[in-house]
């Protein structure tokens, strides 16, 4: 028989062992997906995986997918830490997008260096609000914050697709649901001549580095990794669970918020019915991918970017849905998720102690 | 009053509901044993292509329905072995298994798209059919309609009347207390999980073997979420799921006949009515002292049994 029995002492090599393990798994599946539908597994994998990043214009699309996935991931690993789970990251980086693009809209023609930190601003207040909801509905009521954070998610896509369709919408633009073009005053400087990567990405690596101060040196860090444990534990601390729910879900609607109009000003360049390919729910795979820790959600988030440069690859040159890149994705957190039972566990082989 | 509208406006919010009524059934037995599923929109579109797959091999309706419900019993058990065997976190595990249904089923079903499966007779209720208004609205649909129904009055006398039924909420009220008792709460959990895993999978094909009738990439659009809103709607209940599931088809009916109606809102508006009327709910049922309409005590907590 097996058995697992919990392990006395956890090292770090133990969880990019269990990483490891897991993104070989993955890749191992996902060669026998590709071969079962009748493609060559290894040519195939390295045509969507690889060529993609042989050119500065991939490094550059690379850089301008990972930059929400490690902005939110990094907002994520600390909520989850907390034991808080907010669900609902993509509603908060729609309404982020959202608010920055009304606050750019507003002042649009206008020059002046306090534009664009006003058009932040305002996108990190609306996914802030956005975050602000579930927070208070679970201090307040007890409310589960997974279930209010995402049907809030569905409400924020549709207010979105309102606004772009009415208000909003470009005065000049024959009726298309889509805003007028953000001008250069509110519009993030790009990183290279070629591709989408933008300024975005320092800011998300500047997250990264915060995140990590926060987990390391910061009390606060600390409370929210002990309420997560424990709740019990916690609570003869005198930590308030309420405190540690509000802070996660401000602090991940107003990062998430921030993604959102970083993406609206620095990649798409002006208001569109759909601002994201679902980059607040990937993120969720970015921060366990990172197994929580701020400071590996940059590569998490840089290899969960490049499965979305991959998809559509496969679309061009394997002639496979784009979608099929949630396989991927699936099957990485699967295998990541049941490999973490090898951080915490020892398995042992023989008769139960 | 357009009478002949009334009717088919009735009738199609039946159509519409009836996949919500699959999957809320199928969540609710899972959260009942104190499982929170967040797959269940992966478990559908999986479903939805296995029925369709299947349905356009000439298969009858019902072998098609089973196979559907098959693959969302087999997908459901990657989680319930993740989750149960593996204590893998729950929201996590539930979260990769929609991704992985939608992607697979993307993969799987690019070669369907385009084609339509074969039109599903339905079954005309003698003397109630013949009705005017609701013999059309109520008593001529298909098959699927009547066992959607059929089901949650007997998952309703399953969890309330029956023995098993008992267990099954022990062990999701206080698994501890259910395993000192001397009940496997891991194989009675598997159950639920691959029973709801079908119940998901059929949800998913009625809406590729009747609504639609055809197969595209992310069909089921947010219905497996709506379905988990639902089972906090219904306060954990199965009777109380058809009720939510016919309000949220109305909705959506609604919406698409909203200017036949007379209704000039934009439709973006009558859309967030089902999300913002659930968090309603769950702020009122929470609020509530009330035990019977709190969610199962153990509801998305890892059980490992102590040696």
């Amino acid at each position: 028989m097996i058995f697992v029995e919990a392990r006395s002492e956890i090292h770090w090599y133990h969880e990019w062992i269990a990483v490891f393990v897991a993104l070989s798994l993955t890749v191992v599946t996902a060669s026998v997906l590709l071969a079962a539908i009748g493609l060559e597994p290894f040519s195939s994998l390295q045509r969507v995986f690889i060529r993609p990043l042989n050119s500065v214009y991939g490094v550059s699309e690379l850089i301008a997918k990972a930059t929400p996935l490690i902005t939110i991931g990094v907002a994520l690993a600390l909520g989850f830490r907390a034991g808080v789970w907010n669900i609902g990251a993509e509603g908060q980086l729609v309404m982020g997008g959202l608010c920055g693009g009304a606050v750019a809209l507003a002042f649009w023609g206008i020059d002046g260096f306090w534009v664009m930190p006003l058009v932040l601003l305002g996108g990190s207040l609306g996914g802030l609000l956005w975050g602000a909801i579930p927070a208070f509905l679970k201090v307040r009521f007890n409310t589960n914050e997974i279930l209010v954070s995402l049907m809030l998610t569905y409400v924020a896509i549709l207010l979105l697709s309102v606004m772009v369709h009415g208000p909003l919408r470009d005065p000049d633009g024959f009726n298309f649901p889509e805003s007028r073009l953000l001008h250069e005053a509110a519009t993030l400087p790009k990183l290279f001549s070629v591709g989408r990567g933008h300024i975005g990405f320092i800011f998300a690596i500047f997250f990264a580095l915060i995140g990590t101060w926060i987990v390391k040196r910061w009390h606060l860090g600390f409370e929210m990794r002990v309420t997560g444990l424990s709740l019990k534990a916690s609570k003869f601390a005198g930590y308030s669970r309420g405190r540690t729910v509000w802070m996660t879900l401000l602090i991940g609607g107003a990062v998430s918020g921030f993604a959102g109009v970083v993406e609206v000003t620095g990649n798409i360049g002006q208001l569109v019915p759909n601002i994201s390919p679902s980059y607040g729910f990937t993120a969720i795979i970015v921060a366990f991918l990172a197994r929580l820790h701020p400071i590996a959600v940059i590569p998490a988030g840089l290899l969960v970017a490049l499965s979305y440069l991959a998809g559509e690859a496969a679309q061009l040159t394997l002639r496979i849905p784009a979608a099929s890149t949630q396989v991927f994705q699936g099957l990485l957190l699967f295998f990541l998720l049941g490999t973490s039972l090898l951080v915490n566990f020892r398995v042992r082989f023989g008769r139960a102690v | 009053m357009d009478y002949g509208l009334l009717s088919s406006i009735l009738h199609a919010i039946l159509v519409a509901s009836t996949p919500l009524v699959f999957a809320g059934l199928g969540a609710l037995i899972q959260e009942r044993s104190g499982v929170l599923n967040l797959g269940i929109e992966g478990l559908m579109i999986v479903g939805a292509l296995a029925g369709f797959a299947t349905a356009l091999s000439g298969f009858p309706l019902l072998i098609s329905v089973i196979a559907a419900a098959l693959a969302g019993a087999l997908l459901a058990s990657i989680f319930a072995l993740l989750v149960l065997r593996l204590y893998a976190n729950p929201v996590a595990t539930g979260l990769a298994l929609t991704l992985f249904g939608l992607g697979l089923s993307a993969l799987a079903g690019a070669q369907y798209v385009g084609q339509a499966a074969p039109q599903v007779e339905a079954w005309n209720i003698p003397i109630l059919s013949h009705f005017p208004i609701v013999g059309h609205a109520f008593f001529s649909h298909d098959p699927l309609v009547y066992l959607s129904i059929t089901l949650a009055i007997l998952m309703w006398w399953f969890i309330t009347k029956s023995r098993a039924g008992l267990i099954l909420r022990a062990i999701g009220e206080n698994h501890s207390a259910a395993h000192a008792l001397g009940f496997s709460v891991i194989g009675i959990r598997f159950l639920a999980i691959i029973t709801g895993g079908a119940l998901a999978g059929i949800g998913g094909s009625y809406l590729t073997l009747v609504q639609t009738p055809l197969f595209v990439e992310g069909m089921t659009a947010g219905r497996g979420w709506i379905a988990l809103a639902l089972v906090v709607f219904a306060s954990w209940r199965p009777l109380r799921v058809i009720v939510g599931a016919y309000l949220f088809g109305s909705v959506s009916i609604i919406q698409l006949h909203g200017q036949a109606v007379g209704i000039s809102v934009a439709s973006q508006w009558l859309s967030m009515l089902p999300y913002i009327v659930t968090i309603g709910v769950l702020v009122i049922i929470a609020g509530r002292g009330n035990i019977s309409h709190k969610a199962p005590g153990s509801l998305g907590v890892t059980f490992k049994e102590s040696k």
